[in-house]
């Protein structure tokens, strides 16, 4: 028998929904339609796990214990099924959740399926729901949220490295220009210069554009044991090659130094070590950019960028389709919409269609190695995995 | 949603048409004099900043209400019906601010106008539509036979929570329809249709002061959805082009949605904008399709073909078509027009807005 550690951890289907506002969709049937595009591309296989990543749906959709829920609804009863919540980083969770199961080898196929409905609710309510992921006794108890505490995280940004106002501008877009091709995108609308800078401001320096649309949406993807991938796929499998999740300080008073994501860093640094890859190598980022300033954090906790230049990658064209990195190439939390849990297999499944040749005009020609990240809260989270396209003749 | 919900070949019987044709005897509006500009509200809660859904809005002076102004827009609607008040059968009243919560508006209008006691009375609520809901229902009772002649009245002094985004064109006014046989009316009924759903966008509940909404759950799925489908079914049952009407008009919350919804069936901007009265007035929600109504009337010519499509948040929309008759000219002139109305106008500020309409609480 095989050694399952050896043989690797594939992903051999993904399915997406549109994001938007699916008002006339439930929970249950965005997952399932996400499942089904994700079955299909593996010939219908039965995964014997299930992982419901998803943030908000007890606080907004008056639901927990999603795994079943979603297991009974997918005609998948009997399989060990279970919501995993990290915030913002929940996809990435759960798909790092799904990895190291079947690398325990007590599993040969698992379904990792992010789900959330976020526009059910009026906005105040969604606001102080996603408010809970902070640290609930020292900073939303003071009223502080998502939206304003990404500002106080700008402004520091701008004033600590001297940068313009507009400098985080090329985040937004350049997630605008990718999703205009992308058919499941929410906002496929690119946006100039001049349109971030009459942007209305949310709060300052923070403007519209600064901040992701929160959206309704599902994702999911089918991994698959090395020494059990079915015969004659669709498409080339994609390896995981590298899954690594890291936590820091939940407050982000409490962290260090504000600027610098310990979590991204060390999560990014233990998945390319596991890929045996160094960050040069890697050809697209799927990067968290629910608000810019994550953005070029992230960039910067990678060791894309020195720290403090990470916003001059979005300035030179280097984050675009054809540049040195792109990133948020399907357009990102910013444009394609940001889908709460579900936004880390949005850029998983994105991920894998570049890395097989599926992303057509969105295509980063040549691209075989993707590093995919998701951050929960002010980076107290990270959830990081490297994926790989092997050669079709090398193996 | 709209293609799948109206009626194929098969739903001609959706359309609806009395037994014996009805028309409007008579029609009238009525707006108070006051308006608050739509900047004046922004200044105060949002530092001028963020775009305006409409320039002003009307805005009901110490001594109205909706039973005060009721009574004038019915008594302008008398004038052009030369009719004996005696003679309605029905006094139907519909609002969402009706004074009180029991003991009804339409009484209290029955008497003033002199068509007590022989009379039914009764006030209606349905959001924006209670005032065409009750339209529909005195097309049944005078076009059934069992009345002559019924009055049914939308009109509303409309609340918005200070500061929230409806406060900018909750608006008051309306408009008031006698209903009669269609020889002798000024405007014939040709066919109406209600299309209604339970879709939660809008709502007060009974011991709230102000209503509560859904955000952009108001668009899509609640207004152009309802709006666009009984447009359409009504059109389709009657075998009508939006290229047969002369004049089209819609619930107006907002200059955007009407003008989007007119479009979206395929209307052109001139066939809607005799009726657009909201950038002026505001949404006068019972009132706001209504009052467009009257606007057209006005000045439509015998033989215009019009369109009215009401929206009720909760919700459901009421679609008509009328036809200006040959009486409408001559009658129309023995009242006060309804761009009158629009242009008498006295500006105020925030302050005297929130005295008019109670919002200061003094214990």
């Amino acid at each position: 028998m095989a050694n399952p550690i050896a043989e690797g951890i594939y992903i051999v289907g993904v399915g997406m929904t549109p994001v938007g506002e699916h008002w006339e969709t439930s929970l249950r049937h965005l997952a399932l339609e996400a499942i089904q595009a994700a079955r299909a591309e593996a010939g219908g296989l039965r995964p014997q796990l299930i992982y419901v990543a998803n943030m908000l749906a007890p606080a907004l959709s008056g639901q927990s214990h999603l795994g079943t829920l979603v297991a009974d609804f997918a005609g998948l009863r009997g399989a060990e099924a279970m919501t995993v919540e990290a915030a913002g980083a929940s996809g990435g969770a759960a798909l790092r959740q799904a990895y190291l199961a079947l690398r325990s080898g007590e599993a040969e196929a698992a379904l990792v399926v992010g789900v959330e409905k976020l526009t059910d609710k009026g906005s105040s309510e969604v606001e102080s729901a996603l408010a809970t992921a902070k640290d609930a006794d020292y900073e939303s108890v003071h009223g502080l949220t998502d939206t304003a505490q990404a500002a106080l995280w700008m402004r520091r940004y701008l004033h600590e490295h001297g940068a313009p106002a507009d400098a985080l501008a090329g985040f937004s877009l350049t997630a605008h220009r990718n999703a205009v091709t992308n058919s499941h995108a929410m906002y496929r609308r690119a946006i100039e210069a001049e349109d971030y800078r009459k942007a209305a401001m949310v709060s300052e320096p923070l403007n519209l554009y600064d901040a992701a649309p929160l959206a309704d949406g599902a994702a999911a993807v089918l991994l698959v044991r090395g020494d059990r991938l079915p015969p004659r796929l669709p498409h080339q499998p994609t390896r995981i090659a590298g899954s690594a999740m890291s936590t820091a300080a939940l407050a982000l008073h409490d962290q260090i130094d504000p600027l610098w994501m310990p979590a991204a860093a060390e999560s990014t640094r233990r998945a390319l070590q596991q890929a045996g890859l160094q960050p040069e190598e890697v050809q697209l980022f799927e990067l968290h950019d629910r608000f810019s300033v994550q953005a070029a954090l992230a960039l910067e906790a990678a060791g894309f960028a020195a720290r403090g230049q990470g916003w001059e990658l979005a300035q030179n064209g280097a984050i675009a389709l054809q540049g040195r990195l792109p990133v948020t190439t399907f357009g990102g939390s910013k444009a394609r919409g940001d889908a709460g849990g579900a936004t880390g297999l949005y850029q998983v499944a994105e991920a894998v269609l570049q890395l097989q040749g599926r992303a057509g005009e969105n295509q980063v020609f040549g691209a075989r190695v993707a590093l995919v990240q998701c951050l929960g809260g002010a980076g107290g989270t990270a959830a990081t995995h490297v994926l790989v396209q092997e050669s079709k003749t090398g193996e | 949603m709209a293609q799948e919900s109206a009626p194929g070949a098969a739903g001609r019987a959706l359309g609806m048409k009395p037994l014996r044709e009805v028309g409007l005897a008579g029609y009238g509006a009525y707006i108070p004099r006051y308006r608050l500009p739509a900047s004046e509200v922004a200044r105060l809660w949002t530092g001028g900043t963020g775009p305006l859904p409409v320039k002003e809005k009307a805005v009901a002076g110490l001594d109205e209400d909706v039973i005060t102004m009721s009574i004038e827009a019915a008594r302008n609607a008398l004038a052009r019906a030369e009719i004996d008040p005696a003679s309605i059968r029905a006094v139907w009243v519909g609002s969402e601010s009706h004074p009180y919560a029991v003991k009804p508006t339409s009484t209290v209008v029955a008497e003033a106008i002199g068509a007590t006691p022989h009379t039914q009375a009764a006030d209606w609520e349905f959001a924006c539509k209670a005032g065409t809901e009750a339209l529909q229902a005195a097309i049944g009772f005078v076009g059934s036979g069992m009345a002559e002649f019924a009055l049914s009245i939308g009109m509303d002094t409309a609340q918005g929570r200070p500061g929230d985004a409806l406060e900018y064109t909750a608006g008051a006014g309306g408009a008031a329809f006698i209903v009669g046989p269609a020889q002798d009316s000024l405007c014939r009924i040709e066919m109406s249709y209600s299309y209604s759903t339970d879709t939660p966008d809008f709502w007060r509940r009974a011991d709230a002061k102000y209503p509560e909404h859904g955000e952009r759950f108001t668009g899509e799925p609640a207004y152009f959805k309802h709006i666009q489908a009984a447009g359409e079914a009504l059109m389709q049952s009657m075998g009508t082009q939006p290229s047969d009407y002369r004049y089209a008009v819609f619930h107006q919350p907002n200059i955007k949605f009407p003008q989007r919804a007119a479009k979206a069936l395929g209307f052109r901007p001139e066939q809607i904008e005799a009726g657009m009265l909201v950038s002026h007035i505001g949404n006068t929600y019972a009132g706001s399709a209504l009052v467009g109504l009257t606007a057209i009337l006005d000045e439509a010519r015998p033989g215009d073909r019009i369109l009215l499509v009401s929206y009720g948040s909760g919700a459901g929309s009421d679609a008509f078509s009328l036809v200006a008759g040959e009486a409408l000219p001559l009658r129309r002139q023995r009242a006060t027009d309804t761009l009158s109305y629009v242009q008498r106008r006295t500006e105020i500020d925030y302050a005297t807005y929130a005295r008019l309409r109670g919002k200061l609480q003094l214990h």
